[in-house]
């Protein structure tokens, strides 16, 4: 304790702190470009519930555990739940957003590549949780 | 407590006995035993999760309740208690004091842990060990969701007394001659957590209450369908338990700095910036819990404020890990097994917390949380770091409790497997998350690397049940017939121990 000199644990605290600033810089500046929803984002309804979920689009079509959407256009996910907590996740395009019931959380994603994609819910919602899951299918834009 | 084996008394005495050496064993024993019912469960998940659909357990409803008292065993019924039993061993001694302060509550403390335990175990609730509302009001089924809520609640107040008891031992019972600042680091570590459980348990305790109170159906608190709101349960269930989580390593951070500077032979590198650390997470473990809950729809700048709370209790961490290579820099080490299992605790120390750096950061936490990279990333705090610095101390201690030395060739096996296993596990799964498996699930879809990284993790978890059993026959057979210990210095690196040995307990 007494007696010898503390500088190298001073350093290495300096050395801590100074990764932890710029961990914390580089994660806000990515957070801030993430959340900047493109202002023409069309608008989907996510609704989650026990044990499936619903897709309802801008001009009413409604899809049950597939959601069909467009390469090249912004979607804004309005997430709510009709029972408990569950989260709707796209983990390819790293979506994930709680639905909780009383309450609508949003996020947005720009799909760029045609494909198929899984869709889970990541947050315990009970005895089918393991198998609440859907397919997010990116295709052409048709017009 | 030497004497035990050599002088053996009647059961009943050491139940209702007050003595802090007698309640320390029956703290002790509970705990390991808790250990062992918590790890067979873990065992039966990974079993289950080693191929797509169902194996070993039939339904989903016995597998989420398997987790779920998985979970609640293993922080309140082992790391808990163990805690306790290292702590009414050694505080009193450390402070050179008789006993606890208040060596009644102490017992009271103590045997409000079976009938809880057994509440949730009758139980076996299936709402996780986070009990989340609205789900654990409107859809979990009774009587196993109250059963578990009166148990959380029974321990919770165990908790607070035991904390009120160290918090009065330490300050006011320690020898007039000795300062503060000279209390021993393993005594300062229980401070620290029993000061969080005071400020930290009554949050949860309210919750626990209206909880109950919800799903009886007089109130709506936590439900959406009388105006009630989960997220309220959310901040008040990780205001408690976020800082929990510094109650549950601190302890074992304590151990850590009892066992490193005894086998390195070398006082510990700096004592004050040990005692400056612990205070340092005791405070910043309140400002980062909503760090849980960023996919709950919380606004940037709330996000922003919890990462840099979070983030605030690295160098504290840090300062640990630094306190203790430097202890053993240039150090005659002796790697006998408590100290494997100390140094391996810090290296798993020090990769969770990396790992929880990447946690914290925001964008990061949407590609984690909820996945088996978070399974991953408390393991290794609870697993490699709290467990590893317990059964590190077990062993430390074993010879002080019975006299006798454990078999050191079955101990260092125990901790090459229960390393190796640790690794192969915890490692494997924070990789299995950012492949985007969610925690919790009782089957998933055959997607090939999830096949492969689920196996290697049961593989690991099963190397680390072979440990497990190892160690348990090794404290059974040398408790009874183990070489007797030389209680002077039972591990041959001179200095002078702290010796529960001396205790005077009445009851001889």
């Amino acid at each position: 304790m007494s007696g010898h000199s503390n500088w190298p644990e001073w350093i290495y605290v300096g050395v801590v702190i100074a990764l932890m600033v710029w961990v914390g810089a580089e994660a806000w500046e990515a957070e801030r470009l993430v959340e900047h929803v493109p202002a023409d984002a069309k608008i989907i309804k996510v609704t989650g519930q026990q044990w499936f979920w619903t897709f309802e689009h801008e001009d009413g079509t409604k899809e049950i555990g597939e959601l069909h959407v467009e390469t090249g256009k912004a979607y804004k996910f309005e997430i709510e739940s009709k029972d408990v907590n569950h989260s709707f996740n796209i983990h390819d395009y790293v979506i994930l957003m709680d639905a909780i019931p009383g309450r609508v959380n949003t996020v947005w994603f720009a799909p760029t590549d045609v494909g198929e994609h899984d869709i889970q819910c990541r947050e315990y919602c009970g005895l089918i949780h393991y198998n609440m899951r859907g397919t997010l299918y990116v295709e052409e834009p048709s017009s | 407590m030497v004497l035990e084996l050599q002088k053996p008394r009647p059961i009943w005495q050491i139940m209702f006995s007050t003595h802090h050496t007698d309640v320390g064993l029956l703290y002790l024993i509970t705990s390991v035993a808790f250990l062992f019912m918590g790890g067979a469960l873990a065992l039966a998940i990974r079993a289950e999760l080693f191929l797509p659909g169902a194996q070993i357990i039939g339904d989903a409803m016995t597998f989420n309740r398997i987790f779920t008292v998985h979970g609640t065993t293993l922080i309140f019924l082992f790391i808990i208690p163990f805690a306790s039993a290292v702590g009414n061993y050694f505080v009193p001694i450390m402070v050179r004091y008789k006993d606890m302060a208040y060596p009644k509550l102490n017992a009271i403390a103590f045997w409000m842990i079976p009938p809880a335990g057994a509440l949730i175990w009758l139980g076996f609730a299936d709402f996780t060990w986070y009990a989340t509302p609205p789900y654990s009001i409107i859809s979990a089924p009774g009587p196993a969701a109250d059963m578990w809520i009166f148990g959380l609640k029974i321990l919770g107040i165990s908790s607070v007394l035991g904390a009120i008891n160290f918090i009065v031992t330490i300050l006011k019972c320690k020898h007039p001659d000795m300062s503060i600042g000279q209390v021993p680091l393993l005594a300062w570590s229980f401070l620290s957590s029993s000061l969080i459980i005071i400020v930290a348990i009554p949050t949860f305790a309210a919750a626990l209450l209206m909880l109950l109170t919800d799903r009886l159906g007089v109130s709506g608190f936590f439900n959406p369908a009388m105006g009630g709101d989960p997220i309220a349960y959310a901040h008040l269930f990780w205001f408690t338990f976020h800082p929990e989580v510094y109650v549950l390593v601190i302890p074992a951070i304590g151990m850590m700095y009892e066992i490193i500077p005894r086998f390195s032979r070398k006082p510990i590198y700096s004592y004050n910036s040990g005692i400056f650390a612990f205070v340092l997470l005791s405070i910043v473990g309140f400002s980062s819990w909503a760090h849980h809950m960023y996919a709950t729809g919380m606004s940037f700048t709330e996000k922003t404020v919890f990462m840099i709370g979070t983030l605030a209790a690295v160098p504290a961490s840090a300062m640990h890990v630094f306190n203790f290579i430097a202890t053993m820099w240039n150090a005659r080490i002796k790697f006998s097994t408590p100290m494997m299992w100390a140094v391996g605790g810090i290296a798993l120390f020090f990769s969770a917390g990396a790992g929880g750096v990447a946690n914290a950061a925001m964008p990061l936490d949407f590609s984690t949380h909820d996945t088996y990279w978070v399974v991953g990333h408390f393991h290794l705090f609870v697993m490699g770091t709290i467990a590893f610095g317990s059964i590190g101390y077990l062993y430390y201690m074993f010879p002080y409790v019975t006299g006798r030395m454990y078999n050191e060739t079955m101990g260092k096996v125990h901790f090459v497997m229960s390393f190796i296993g640790t690794v192969l596990v915890f490692f494997t799964q924070h990789v299995l998350g950012l492949y985007g498996m969610p925690r919790r699930i009782f089957d998933y879809p055959p997607i090939p690397e999830w096949i492969a990284m689920n196996q290697i993790v049961t593989v690991g978890a099963m190397i680390i049940g072979v440990s497990m059993a190892i160690f348990l026959i090794n404290m059974i057979y040398s408790s009874g017939k183990g070489k007797l210990a030389n209680t002077e210095d039972p591990f041959g690196v001179g200095g002078k121990y702290y010796y529960p040995f001396e205790a005077k307990n009445p009851s001889h």
